[in-house]
């Protein structure tokens, strides 16, 4: 069950889309998104769909993986296409049962909506497993450098700092957590079973302990930061640059051709 | 008929997976009722995972595994039955200490077990005594204990489900010289008290010497070795062509043989080799 979480995962292959820099990385990710939901018919999505296939292959990554992190996601999906479905009234009308009444526009749109969300996803999840935790936020804290002029320098890189241990520890909980249910299941603990208030009873053996160990962690990872003379982003230097090269400027002019290629096709039809 | 058979065991983490591998391949081994067997093995070699099929928390993907003769996934919605009939002791299993006393957190166990009050309360007084915790520590929080207490504390929450089989992943890892001698020694007690059999899954070749009976040696997720204790640590050459270590004691005994000196074979406790000596040394074992 917990197996199925591949939020923060890092899958290394030797693709050209792990080489890239993770600002470009970033920012042509957030472009995709922003005109994937732009795309208002058929034709501009579907550009952005074939374009996201040709990305997901490029990645090297295994289809399975971006399966696993759609079907994670899938309760959601389904909510906003019933939502979707269920609220918009215009158009034909297909079917009509008591106070619900489906027509073609609310399939159109809950069909649109769904296909966003899971470009959303998918193009998200092409970013977080091609990028490294550390290569993440060193992305963030080098796009969000223009705040520094506004003295916020230590608080870019707190946020930063924090995000970084944040991602680099969910694997980590996600181990511990696993190991501490089997040790409670060992003592016949049953989580599987019974109403909401056993469920929720049940899981304090698991949230105790894990609770106290993330404090626990917490202190030792303070303690072993100082110990190694770090206070703050001050004077920083990195071992590993991130460099632009002439790959970032070609999948970037990719990037625009094909957005704006969508946005035409927006305009056309 | 043996208490425990694993036949034909094997394991494949993350099946279909890109990451998938296997961790155990075609395990086979009986066990007698009673016995104390040792299970070492180099990091990785497949233990951990070994042992967490034998209460049931892993399913196998291949392979049974019988108790009394009778295969424990035979009905898979009676497998928490299983789990209190073969306790498992986790590795650092203090970290799963959490309610608000140690008595409460000895009783978790035979409570899920459903017993009665009075049952209960004989079991947790009982399974402290036997791992050596004092009365007085059984109405603290199990945070205020000792690393040491801990351990025992955890150990004794298995214990009072009274399992048949109990087994326990690196026991005394972690644990100062003093600490390790109190578990393992408390650890044969209970099985001299109880009968029960104890499965002991450890790197360190001294607790296994001392503790011991029988040594099953893991490989790369295959049975290397499982035999007597003596018979494995002849075979110092395997050992470590596997990475692993055979006891000190014994390396100097190897070494005494080589300058042709007379020590017995099979010395694999520091008692042994005192007697071996005074015994060379011409003085009888009763001067010892």
């Amino acid at each position: 069950m917990l197996n199925d979480i591949t939020f923060g995962q890092f899958i290394p292959t030797n693709s050209s889309i792990h080489r890239a820099d993770p600002r470009t990385k970033l920012i042509l990710l957030v472009m995709f998104i922003v005109f994937a939901f732009l795309s208002n018919n058929a034709f501009s999505l579907g550009l952005m769909m074939a374009f996201l296939l040709v990305l997901i292959l490029l990645s090297k990554i295994p289809f399975s993986m971006y399966l696993k992190n759609l079907k994670t996601i899938l309760p959601i999906i389904l909510f906003t296409s019933i939502l979707n479905a269920l609220y918009i009234k215009t158009g034909a009308e297909l079917f009509s049962f008591w106070i619900i009444t489906i027509t073609s526009d609310g399939v159109w749109r809950a069909v649109f909506m769904s296909v966003r969300i899971s470009m959303l996803i998918l193009s998200s999840a092409i970013f977080s497993y091609s990028s490294t935790p550390t290569a993440i936020t060193n992305a963030i804290e080098s796009l969000l450098k223009p705040l520094n002029r506004l003295g916020l320098e230590s608080a870019v890189h707190t946020m930063a700092m924090t995000m970084t241990i944040a991602l680099r520890f969910i694997p980590t909980l996600i181990e511990e957590t696993q190991k501490i249910m089997n040790a409670q299941k060992a003592r016949g603990a049953d989580m599987e079973s019974g109403g909401l208030i056993k469920r929720v009873k049940a899981l304090l053996p698991i949230l105790i302990p894990l609770l106290i160990s993330s404090v626990r962690r917490a202190y030792d990872l303070a303690e072993a930061m100082e110990c190694r003379c770090y206070n703050g982003g001050e004077g920083r230097t990195r071992l590993n640059k991130m460099r632009y090269s002439i790959m970032d400027l070609i999948a970037t002019i990719l990037f625009v051709v094909v957005c704006s290629f969508s946005l035409v096709l927006n305009i056309l039809f | 008929m043996s208490l425990l058979k694993v036949s034909h065991l094997s394991y494949t983490y993350g099946h279909g997976t890109p990451f998938s591998y296997d961790a155990i391949t075609d395990i086979n081994f009986e066990i007698e009722q009673g016995e104390i067997v040792g299970i070492i093995g180099h990091t990785g070699s497949g233990k951990s995972t070994l042992v967490q099929h034998l209460n049931g928390l892993i399913k196998p993907s291949e392979g049974k595994i019988f108790l009394n003769g009778k295969d424990i996934w035979e009905n898979p919605k009676k497998i928490s039955q299983i789990r209190f009939q073969v306790g498992l002791v986790f590795q650092y299993p203090e970290y799963q200490l959490f309610e608000e006393t140690v008595y409460k957190d000895i009783a978790f166990g035979p409570t899920n077990m459903g017993l009665s009050h009075s049952e209960i309360d004989n079991r947790v007084i009982g399974a402290a005594e036997m791992v050596g915790l004092h009365r007085n520590l059984l109405q603290k929080s199990p945070f205020d204990l000792s690393g040491g207490e801990k351990r025992r504390a955890a150990i004794a929450g298995v214990m009072a489900m009274q399992p048949k089989i109990i087994v326990l992943d690196e026991p005394t890892a972690g644990l100062d010289p003093a600490g390790r001698d109190i578990i393992l020694s408390r650890i044969k007690q209970y099985r001299d008290t109880t009968g029960s059999t104890v499965i002991i899954v450890s790197h360190s070749m001294e607790d296994m010497a001392k503790t011991a009976e029988r040594i099953l040696v893991m490989n790369k997720g295959k049975v290397e070795m499982f035999d007597t204790v003596g018979n494995v640590f002849s075979h110092a050459e395997l050992l470590e062509s596997i990475g692993l270590n055979i006891p000190q004691v014994t390396q100097i005994a190897l070494r005494l043989k080589d300058l042709g000196i007379n020590v017995d074979n099979n010395i694999y406790t520091v008692e042994q080799m005192k007697n071996s000596l005074l015994k060379l040394m011409g003085r009888g074992q009763k001067n010892a």
